[in-house]
């Protein structure tokens, strides 16, 4: 018997809190952003279990884009963060504060 | 003759804007501008007068002031006899007191101020004068209020000065407040402040007990104004003003406003005896209790001071008893007597080095003769010696409270007989004290000199006007000039019988010379001016306590009021508000503050929040 | 059989993501997040999209998370003593709300909606990568070619945001070296 789609999707909802908590929780950038790939994977998910649910393919044609634009999300992101790093030698999110009065 | 009456009014109001805005450039010259407005404004008045004698009146609005429902109140003008005496009176006085500014006033810092607020007051005064109605009328009123506190406060620096000034406004204030009590009755009652039409309307449609209310109210307000009892203590403070201030508007103007406010009601009056009544024993008791004062102050414009008050008195002893045109004609004739009285005290203290006090006065008639004899005419005219002026006037008014109806008349003809022995004896101890005998201050008499000629002319004319002015206005008593002239207006006063108009005569004579002869007889012992230990004198010299008991009565009590609503009311509850409301706007501005940390986790704790809200709301069924 | 392997991997994927948030060491985290996505490929073997699988493990196991990992490593922040102070209670406890009222709402929504799932034909599901590869020659190719260019321009970036100023003395750790950030 095949799982329901509705697990897929719940399944998803619990993978995409969990990232949400932990970016608004940690205070290392790296870990904040690899909770950000958390999110986008857990919609992922969901996309494909809807592609399987009405039966064509547009759902996995976007995660692959989706996969794509994260790859290259990643990288700069990463890159922004070495340049934040040399900068003010921390990556907690909590020392990037200069806009704060 | 309606320009006429504009352009009189006008003249002194461009002095007083040419004044006002370019005084200060002008200096010297800001004394012609006033003085050339008041006479050109004199010259008009002349022409008015002589029109008015030939039987021209009248009475046009010139501009609708205001029109609420079925009210109306215009900018208007009334020229009468009455009016027509006033107004020449006014300006005469007027005219002479800049021309004697001029040598009072010269090298004062505040000279073109001076001559702006001067006239402004005799535009104000000639509006109360001339207007139509109460209203305007009481614009007027409160214009001369306005600049009669300017000019006692001229010399703002001096704290007894602006104190006296305050004094006066706040002291009149009070009086204006009886008076517009008694418009709006008017108001009320009759729909209408227009003279024409209060006296046309009045005897149908008033009750007496109407009317009465109505003059009571407005005689409030003119004890304010001519300081009668209660409200006279501000004219001795108001002293502290320049001499030609006290002249013109303390003797001569703006204390007879009151005297005119009544003559022109008195249509009200008449159908209101009480109200008569009210005014002649309050008259007479004013004029009792400052003269009492006179008897033994030392200061020589204070005693003059309390002359007028007292003088205002008969005035209105006259008024009240229904012989409106002897008070008037006492207010003419007093504003000549009394308004020089004052120029020549102005013209001693400036010989003294503005000594004021008596006691150091003396023997002053060798070196000022001028100054003396015209001071001497005065005293002679305010004690009642024919033929001077003051004698027509004032006999006239006891000769009316004589023969008038209203109850106990008779009780205020003797008391104004006694009153005028004390007025013959305080204005004679003045002249013996000033100019006669040793002086008493040996350096400040070597100083002594006569006066400039700009300021020893105007006495000689005013000295004249008391000598001739009653003879000629007022000759014979009861029927010469004057009561034809106003008896237009004014009515005529009823002769009634008992002690006969000679005997009358004859009496009132010899309470002057009665007062001169105790007064030479203590200036021979040497005793004028001594203080006695004397219990009732000591009363005498502190003014009764009058303002004392002011103080403790009405002052003390508002004030504790006021300092009270000043810490609760004030500091606890309206600070309180504007205070709390300050800490709610920053009590907000901490809240929201917290939107914005500059803290990034926290920005993103705000999105998701943001998120998760409008995704509730999207698909919320 | 396909349930049990769902209920799995689900327990799996769940539990290394719960561990991801909570791990202090960031080599750690990384390595749970690799644990999720290998679980997440099977996620998608079970949903019949086998190219996207193998997709998912090249690209994201296989290249993202060695990329985080150097920049760890890089960074040095893998060291015990690099760990970073705690969260205050306060967020914690704001932000466990604030998870389980989006999943809440996600998820109730998504339980609700859903009908029965489509027939388990068509190319999509017995051939599919050469269904998605026409797809995306086809009906997808503009897409396609924009995540290239987007790819070429990420690349571009990365070398000029990381881009050193030539110095006399360029250390890693010279902060003041001022590095021009075009943001």
């Amino acid at each position: 018997m095949a799982v329901p789609t509705s697990y897929y999707v719940i399944l998803s909802a619990i993978l995409f809190a969990i990232g949400v908590a932990g970016v608004l929780t940690r205070r290392n950038a790296i870990v904040i952003f690899m909770c950000i790939e958390l999110m986008l994977n857990a919609v992922n998910l969901s996309f494909v279990a809807f592609a399987r649910h009405l039966g064509h393919g547009d759902g996995q044609v976007f995660v692959f884009f989706v996969m794509a634009v994260a790859a290259a999300e990643v990288a700069v992101g990463l890159a922004i963060i070495i340049a934040l790093f040399r900068n003010r030698q921390t990556v907690d999110v909590g020392e990037v504060n200069l806009l704060k009065w | 003759m309606l320009t006429d009456v504009i352009l009189i009014v006008l003249f002194p109001l461009i002095g007083v804007v040419i004044n006002g805005l370019l005084g200060s450039r002008l200096k010297k010259a800001s004394g012609f501008i006033g003085t050339a407005a008041i006479g050109l404004s004199w010259a008009f008045a002349l022409k008015v007068l002589v029109a008015v004698m030939g039987g021209a009146t009248l009475n046009e609005n010139v501009y609708e002031w205001i029109a609420a429902g079925t009210f109306r109140a215009s900018v208007g003008f009334q020229v009468d006899a009455l009016s027509a005496i006033m107004i020449t009176m006014v300006t005469t006085v007027s005219f002479f007191i800049h021309i004697y500014s001029f040598g009072y006033m010269r090298g004062d810092r505040g000279f073109s101020r001076f001559y702006t607020y001067l006239n402004l007051f005799v535009f104000s005064m000639l509006v109360l004068v001339l207007a139509n109605n109460y209203l305007l009328m009481f614009v007027g009123w409160e214009g001369v209020g306005l600049c009669s506190y300017l000019l006692i406060g001229f010399w703002y620096e001096r704290k007894s000065a602006s104190d006296a000034g305050k004094k006066a406004f706040i002291v009149n204030r009070i009086g204006d407040f009886g008076f517009l009590l008694g418009i709006f009755l008017m108001v009320h009652t009759l729909g209408t402040v227009q003279f024409a039409e209060v006296f046309g309307r009045a005897p149908g449609v008033l009750s007496t007990g109407a009317a009465t209310a109505i003059a009571l109210l407005l005689f409030v307000g003119a004890c304010g104004k001519s300081a009668q009892f209660p409200l006279y203590v501000w004219l001795p403070d108001a002293m502290e003003g320049p001499t030609p201030v006290s002249s013109l508007i303390h003797a001569a103007t703006m204390v007879t406003a009151g005297v005119y406010m009544v003559a022109r009601s008195n249509v009200l009056y008449s159908m209101a005896p009480t109200a008569g009544a009210v005014v002649a024993w309050v008259g007479v008791f004013t004029a009792l209790l400052a003269a009492s004062i006179a008897l033994v102050n030392t200061d020589i414009k204070r005693v003059l001071a309390y002359s007028t008050v007292s003088q205002l008195g008969y005035m209105f002893i006259g008024v009240g008893v229904g012989a409106y045109t002897a008070g008037i004609f006492h207010l003419f004739t007093h504003a000549f007597f009394k308004g020089l009285m004052f120029l020549a005290a102005g013209s001693v203290m400036h010989a003294m080095s503005d000594e004021l006090d008596m006691r150091k006065m003396g023997g002053l008639m060798g070196k000022m003769k001028i100054t003396g004899w015209t001071f001497l005419i005065g005293t002679l005219a305010i004690a009642g010696i024919p033929p001077l002026s003051g004698f027509w006037s004032k006999d006239e008014i006891l000769a009316g409270v004589y023969h008038s109806h209203v109850p106990g008349h008779t009780v205020i003809w003797a008391l104004g007989v006694i009153g005028a022995v004390m007025t013959s004896f305080y204005m004679f101890r003045l002249i013996f004290m000033t100019f006669f005998g040793a002086p008493r201050d040996p350096h400040l008499h070597d100083h002594a000199h006569e006066s400039p000629a700009n300021m020893t002319v105007p006495l000689v004319v005013l000295a004249a006007g008391s000598l001739l002015a009653g003879a000629v206005a007022g000759y014979p008593i009861g029927n010469g000039w004057i009561n034809h002239f106003l008896g237009s207006v004014l009515g005529h006063t009823s002769h009634g019988d008992g002690l006969s108009g000679g005997v009358l005569i004859a009496i009132s004579v010899l309470a002057g010379v009665a007062g001169f002869v105790v007064a030479l007889t203590m200036h021979r012992s040497g005793s004028l001016g001594v203080a006695s230990g004397n219990p009732l004198y000591r009363l005498l010299a502190h003014k009764w306590y009058v303002d004392e008991i002011y103080r403790a009565l009405v002052i003390r009590p508002i004030h504790g009021v006021a300092l009270g609503l000043w810490h609760v009311f004030d500091t606890i509850v309206l600070d309180g508000i504007v205070n709390g409301l300050g800490y709610l706007v920053k009590g907000i501005s901490w809240i929201s503050s917290r939107f914005q940390t500059g803290n990034a986790p926290v920005y993103a704790l705000w999105m998701t929040l943001g998120v998760v809200v409008m995704l509730y709301l999207v698909t919320s069924p | 059989m396909e349930a049990f392997f769902f209920f799995l991997l689900a327990a799996i994927a769940v539990v290394s993501a719960i561990l991801l948030v909570l791990f202090r060491n960031p080599v750690y985290s990384a390595l749970s997040l690799v644990t999720t996505f290998f679980c997440l490929a099977g996620f998608f073997v079970l949903l019949d999209a086998y190219f996207l699988a193998a997709v998912q493990v090249i690209v994201y196991a296989g290249a993202i998370m060695v990329l985080f990992l150097f920049v760890i490593m890089l960074l040095n922040l893998g060291h015990p003593d690099a760990v970073e102070p705690g969260v205050t209670r306060y967020r914690r406890t704001s932000v466990i709300l604030l998870a389980v009222m989006l999943l809440a709402e996600v998820g109730l929504m998504g339980a609700r909606r859903l009908g029965a799932p489509a027939p388990e034909e068509g190319a999509l599901f017995t051939e599919n990568i050469p269904y998605i590869g026409r797809l995306l020659y086809t009906d997808y190719l503009f897409p396609f070619e924009v995540a290239s260019l987007i790819l070429l321009v990420a690349l571009i970036g990365v070398v000029v945001l990381v881009k050193r100023q030539p110095e006399a003395d360029g250390g890693p750790s010279a902060a003041e070296t001022g590095t021009q950030e075009p943001a």
